[in-house]
């Protein structure tokens, strides 16, 4: 059976749309981050998906895949960081609590 | 560059601001302030002797001590200088007040960062009245608006925050106006194919701003320069932040800054659109002749002295504009012998103020009484102050007054005529409210037992009432010095566009 | 002539105050007082001198040959130059009536500095406190009255006229503690003011159509071969007429431009000399010093007004409407103030109401003076009356400042009987009021009988109208006379000694200012001051009809006054219950006082001010605040939205990008 484009962009997309609601609703900024990265993989996937199917002699989507993996791993790592020294000072990572610096 | 004398208008206070910061003791502050202020005086009394010898040489230029260097080729923007009698005589008045100022504010807590903002704002005030080129003009303009806000809201008195946000935001309004209004004019500073130029006497060369244009940008510029020249009724940053300012920021304010409104109205808003402002002054004549009545009636209740004078001031202000507005030789004559007479004045009222209130720590005249036989060197000074604004013969307000009402009278139209009238009646109502407040303040018995034990003026108090005095008394007692200096300034052409004598 | 002498008349009295101004503090009382007194005292040589030279020398800038008295413009000065023509000159004006002035002026004000030297100490020789500054004052109002009178031009009269309102202000007012003469300073200064408006106004009317301020432009002719010496000329005036009617406006609001511009000027005059309705200031102003009411609110600033109709007396000419409302403005108030005057307890505030009266004499006389009339009559009479008013005036009120010092008090209860205590001051009061009563021989009989003379030449009712108030006059000043000095014996309480005379330096003044009373009737003034000095003997014109009229008016009601006021009686009282309407409001002077009070409290201050103020800082400057407001608010309003939550900001942005596929697709379908 031949694997066609669509049969990979609709988990993508799945998986992106699982990540915006993730994002919007869940109040737990470790959770808010695990949807940021579902986000991200699925647009990694597309572009994967899109570099193979529409322009196969090029590299550029995968490049592109790979520098966002790496950034997203750094993103991580700081997202991380700054999340547990939140919850050092303020014993809590609930987004609609950590309003101190606001206006 | 430094050849040219004007140049050392910007640069003693530039120089001034490099001495301040190494300054380490209050001595060595007042010494810089007090030597800077003497060389601007000297340099001011220096270029008036200069500019007389030239003129009486028969040089009939419309600026003198013209220079122009670029500073920004792509948009034709220059540091170009020049004067005329009028910013010969402003000049003069500013050296002087920042000299008195500079002592009035001889006491003053934390001196060196106010000296700073002190200078800084004369640094924009001289750079303003020497500029000839709109957008250095405007520049400065913002320079001596700026270190106000600080100036009041640090070292104030009284609702000082709410009085400087107030004074700042209405004339940074005016300020936006304005801006659109330069822009405007420099857009149309010469004809199709012509490069574009900000200098004022190109523009007035070029001619080429259309009728239309004109009556757009004229009322912007008068507008946004009439603000700060307190013109009704945009007047209401003036009694709060006057009531608020330290006393040497009251004086450079109320007698350099405000002129600075009266001197652009002249210069931009009347001298390069003279059509529109023949067309469109009687909107302001209305505006301005209600100041002139408003601010004095207004006057007679406030009980404040801070308050009567900053509403004293919108009513001599509001002359000045209207004087402006009445478009002849005799009556601008008038206007700018106003502007000097009445920075001077009330330059020294608002010192005299400052020193009442630094000793009594009250400013409510219902509070305070007798005050002739506690200290009567200050009193004195009050009542001449007072006899110059209510226009004593021999003091200053008198010949400007006069100036400006024959001048206005030479309009024959019922319209002219009626408001001169109203402006007229300005010196009864004067007459009212300075007296109100000598007889309360000054005669009369000890109010409150406690002034009693107050002492009379000390030196530096006294250097700084006598100098103002002395030139209130000047151009009271020599009057054709002055106009003369101002009356053949106003260059025929202009005064030709309009078809007036 | 050279100017020399002319400069030094106005420069010694500026000199004077600058000195006692400024280092006054620093002298000692006698030293300062010294000063002052010879300076007015070379001042008042040199303006005998010049006055002198004016009258007698013969010379040709001053007389011509057919006996014509000119006008000299001795030096002209540019002070400040509004157009090319209208300049402001400062100069020195030798016509008649300016010598007469010198002369009535100088003499008043050395006799005043003369007499401040006793009457500003009391009883055990104590200067009073800033002794100095009121000998600066006095030099000072010398100085602007001087200048006011030489004028050349109508704006130098009005800068000193403006000065000498400055100067009374501070006059008035020098017993600045005590809050009644800092309210009546206050008054005198800013009644004068608002009657300068007009005068101002007047000016402005009058140069902008004619294009001069000079008096010599509106009012006389160049005379020929001479340079800076004019002569009186109507057809100038005539001239001058001429211009108004030829300009755009000859007539507004119903009256001709002209009378409108005198009307005006005249208004300025009612202002200075007390004239209804502007009078209110005069009464207050006793609060000063008395010398001060000798010299500023009897003889002298008070006759500014007459003295600015007279100088412009051809332009007046040439207006009729406006010299008759000059006649009704002065008959009304000669009328009015003789009959306040009888009711008034100080006797500062008599002599002020006198004042008035006498005021409103000349006023009349200058406006029913015609030249047809025996050669305009009127004038001379009114400028004779303004001489011997200010010699017998000042002796009155020297008189009165002696009875003050002694007694201690303004009020005529506390006096009686003091003829005997005090001699001195009792025969020259006596003599100033047989003088102002108009008896013959005294100068009061000659100069009123022109005046009712010229009176009876321009219409019946004026003249009956006059005679009336001279009856008046009479009565109020014996009553006055009777009361201070007879009635019924001087109490001397215990532990006070006795009333007694002044020092020679009172007593000198009151004897020369008595000694001139007596005798100035006699002076040919006709040979000296007309309106267009030609010189005539008013002998001729001396109606022995209306002299005895007047006279037997007078005596009639010295008559009364003797028999009322003489010896302790119930008669007053009796006429007061018979007329108590009457009584009440002359004593109230009629509530003009009230009612300035209501309009400028009420009205003014209540209705106009506080308004204002109240619009400026909550209409005007609520709006202001209402923008600063506005702003708030609203960025109050949307701060929500930029709540920094991401999430929030997500939502928005999902929905916004839902929203513009959608409208998209819709138009792409």
């Amino acid at each position: 059976m031949e694997i066609k484009a669509i049969m990979l962009l609709v988990p993508a997309l799945i998986m992106f749309c699982c990540g915006v609601y993730g994002f919007i609703t869940r109040r737990n900024m470790i959770a808010i981050l695990i949807s940021l990265e579902l986000m991200l993989n699925a647009v990694d996937i597309n572009f994967a998906v899109f570099n193979r199917y529409l322009w196969p002699d090029a590299m550029e989507g995968m490049f592109f895949t790979l520098f966002a993996i790496a950034i997203a791993a750094a993103e991580t790592a700081l997202a991380i960081a700054i999340i547990i020294n939140l919850y050092r000072s303020a014993k809590n990572i609930d987004v609609r609590d950590l309003n101190k610096l606001k206006y | 560059m430094f050849s040219n004398i004007l140049i050392w208008f910007v640069v003693i206070p530039l120089l001034m601001l490099a001495g301040l910061a190494l300054c380490r003791d209050i001595k060595q502050i007042r010494a810089v302030a007090v030597a800077g202020s003497i060389a601007l005086v000297g340099l001011s009394v220096k270029l008036l002797v200069d500019y007389l010898a030239i003129r009486a040489a028969g040089n009939t230029d419309p600026m003198l001590f013209t220079g122009s260097w670029t500073w920004f080729a792509p948009l034709h923007i220059n540091l170009a200088i020049g004067v005329d009698g009028i910013s010969v005589a402003m000049i003069l008045l500013s050296a002087i007040i920042v000299f008195a100022g500079s002592f009035a504010s001889w006491t003053i807590p934390q001196p060196k960062a106010f000296f700073l903002w002190l200078i800084l704002l004369s640094t924009g005030v001289f750079g303003f009245f020497i500029s000839i080129d709109l957008f250095t003009m405007f520049m400065f303009y913002e320079v001596a608006l700026i270190p106000m806000y600080l100036l009041i809201g640090v070292w104030g008195s009284g609702r000082k925050e709410y009085s400087a946000m107030k004074l700042t935001l209405m004339l940074m309004g005016g300020s936006a106006f304005l801006m659109l209004g330069l822009i405007g004019i420099y857009y149309h500073s010469a004809p199709a194919g012509q490069s574009l130029t900000w200098n004022i006497l190109e523009i007035v060369r070029n001619n080429s701003i259309s009728h239309g244009w004109q009556c757009f940008l004229f009322p912007m510029t008068f507008v946004g320069f009439g603000v700060l020249g307190a013109m009704f009724p945009f007047h209401t940053w003036s009694p709060d932040g006057h009531a608020s300012a330290p006393t040497a920021v009251s004086m450079l304010h109320a007698g350099v800054l405000m002129k600075l409104g009266g001197y652009g109205c002249f210069r931009v808003a009347i001298y390069l659109m003279p059509h529109a402002a023949n067309e469109l002054a009687w909107i302001f004549l209305v505006l301005t002749g209600i100041s002139v009545v408003y601010g004095a009636f207004s006057a007679c209740v406030q009980t404040d002295l801070k308050y009567i004078n900053a509403y004293s001031s919108v009513s001599h202000c509001g002359l000045v504009l209207f004087a402006i507005l009445m478009l002849n030789t005799t009556a601008m004559t008038g206007a700018i012998m106003q502007m000097l007479s009445h920075g001077l004045m009330t330059a020294l009222f608002f010192a005299l103020i400052g020193m009442i209130y630094g000793r009594t720590h009250t400013r409510d005249i219902r509070a305070m009484g007798g005050l002739m036989k506690i200290m009567p060197y200050l009193s004195v000074c009050y009542v001449i102050a007072g006899m110059a604004s209510l226009g004593l013969p021999g003091l200053s307000g008198f010949v400007a007054e006069m100036t400006i009402f024959v001048g206005s009278f030479q309009h024959a139209d019922v319209f002219h005529r009626t408001f001169t009238i109203v402006a007229c009646c300005s010196i009864v109502i004067t007459a009212v409210y300075i007296l109100r407040v000598v007889g309360k303040l000054l005669f009369g018995p000890v109010q409150d037992k406690h002034h009693l034990e107050l002492t009379d003026a000390t030196w530096w108090e006294r250097l700084s009432t006598v100098t103002l005095i002395l030139c209130v008394a000047a151009i009271g007692c020599f009057p054709n010095f002055f106009s003369n200096l101002i009356r053949f300034t106003f260059s025929p052409d202009i005064f030709a566009v309009l078809g007036m004598n | 002539m050279d100017a020399t002498l002319p400069i030094l008349i106005l420069a010694i009295p500026l000199g004077m105050f600058l000195v006692l101004g400024l280092a006054g503090c620093k002298m000692s009382h006698k030293l300062a007082g010294t000063l002052g007194c010879l300076g007015m005292g070379t001042t008042l040589v040199l303006a005998y001198y010049t006055a002198f030279t004016y009258f007698f020398s013969g010379s040709p800038e001053f007389v011509d040959a057919a006996g014509n008295r000119l006008q000299a413009l001795i030096f002209n000065q540019t002070w400040l130059a509004f157009t090319d023509n209208l300049v402001i000159r400062l100069g020195f004006l030798l016509d008649p009536i300016s010598a007469m002035m010198l002369v009535v002026i100088t003499t008043i004000s050395f006799m005043v500095h003369l007499y401040s030297m006793g009457y500003m100490r009391d009883h055990h020789g104590v200067y009073e406190h800033g002794f100095q500054r009121f000998y600066a004052f006095l030099s000072l109002f010398s100085f602007s009255m001087l200048g006011l009178v030489v004028a050349t031009n109508i704006f130098q009269m009005y800068i000193f006229w403006e000065l000498v309102g400055a100067s009374s202000y501070l006059l008035i007012g020098f017993y600045y503690v005590k809050p009644s003469a800092v309210s009546a300073s206050k008054k005198a200064f800013i009644v004068t003011r608002f009657a300068d408006l007009g005068f101002l106004i007047g000016i402005l009317i009058l140069s902008y159509y004619t294009g001069t301020f000079n008096f010599t432009e509106l009012t006389s002719a160049p005379v020929e071969g001479l340079a800076g010496v004019f002569q009186i000329s109507e057809s100038t005036a005539a001239g001058v007429k001429s211009v108004f009617e030829s300009s755009a406006t000859p007539v507004f609001m119903g009256a001709s431009v002209l009378t409108w511009a005198l009307v005006l000027i005249f208004m300025g005059g009612m202002g200075k000399s007390a004239m209804l309705p502007l009078h209110i200031w005069l009464p207050d102003a006793m609060e000063g010093p008395t010398p001060v009411s000798a010299l500023i609110h009897a003889a002298t600033m008070v006759v500014a007004g007459v003295y600015l109709v007279a100088r412009l007396f051809p332009l007046y000419l040439m207006e009729v409407s406006a010299l008759e409302f000059v006649t009704w403005v002065g008959a009304l108030t000669a009328l009015y103030a003789a009959i306040v005057a009888c009711t008034q307890i100080d006797i500062k505030r008599v002599l002020a109401f006198s004042t008035i009266s006498q005021i409103a004499f000349m006023m009349v006389s200058l406006g029913v003076a015609r030249p047809e009339m025996h050669e305009g009559l009127g004038y001379m009479a009114s400028m004779f009356h303004l001489f011997t008013h200010a010699m017998f005036k000042a002796l009155l009120f020297l008189g009165a400042g002696a009875l003050i010092h002694a007694i201690g008090s303004n009020d005529y209860t506390e006096m009686h009987g003091l003829r005997k205590y005090m001699p001195i001051t009792h025969w020259t009061f006596l003599i100033g009021c047989l003088a102002i009563a108009g008896i013959i021989p005294f100068s009061g009989f000659f100069s009123k009988d022109e005046i009712l003379s010229s009176c009876l030449g321009n219409s019946t009712v004026i003249y009956v109208w006059m005679s009336l108030v001279a009856g008046l006059t009479a009565f109020y000043m014996f009553r006055l006379y009777y009361l201070i000095f007879w009635w019924k014996e001087h109490k001397v309480h215990e532990g006070h000694h006795a009333p007694h005379d002044q020092p020679w330096t009172m007593s000198l003044p009151l004897i020369i200012l008595a000694a001139i009373s007596l005798v100035a009737g006699f002076i040919p003034f006709g040979k000296f001051v007309t309106w267009n000095g030609k010189s005539y003997d008013f002998m001729a014109h001396f109606d022995w009809s209306v002299a005895a009229v007047s006279l037997f008016v007078a005596v009639v009601a010295i008559a009364i006054a003797t028999v009322m006021y003489r010896k302790e009686n119930p008669l007053p009282e009796k006429m007061r219950a018979a007329m108590p309407g009457l009584w009440k409001w002359a004593h109230h002077r009629f509530y003009w006082d009230e009612l300035y009070m209501f309009i400028t409290h009420r009205i003014i201050f209540d209705g106009i001010c506080r308004p204002i103020a109240w619009f400026d800082r909550h209409i005007i400057d609520g709006t202001m605040d209402a923008f600063a407001t506005i702003t708030n608010k609203a960025s109050r309003a949307i701060k929500p939205l930029q709540s920094g939550q991401v999430q929030l900001y997500v939502w928005w942005y999902l929905l916004g990008a839902l929203a513009l596929g959608g409208i998209t697709m819709l138009c792409l379908l």
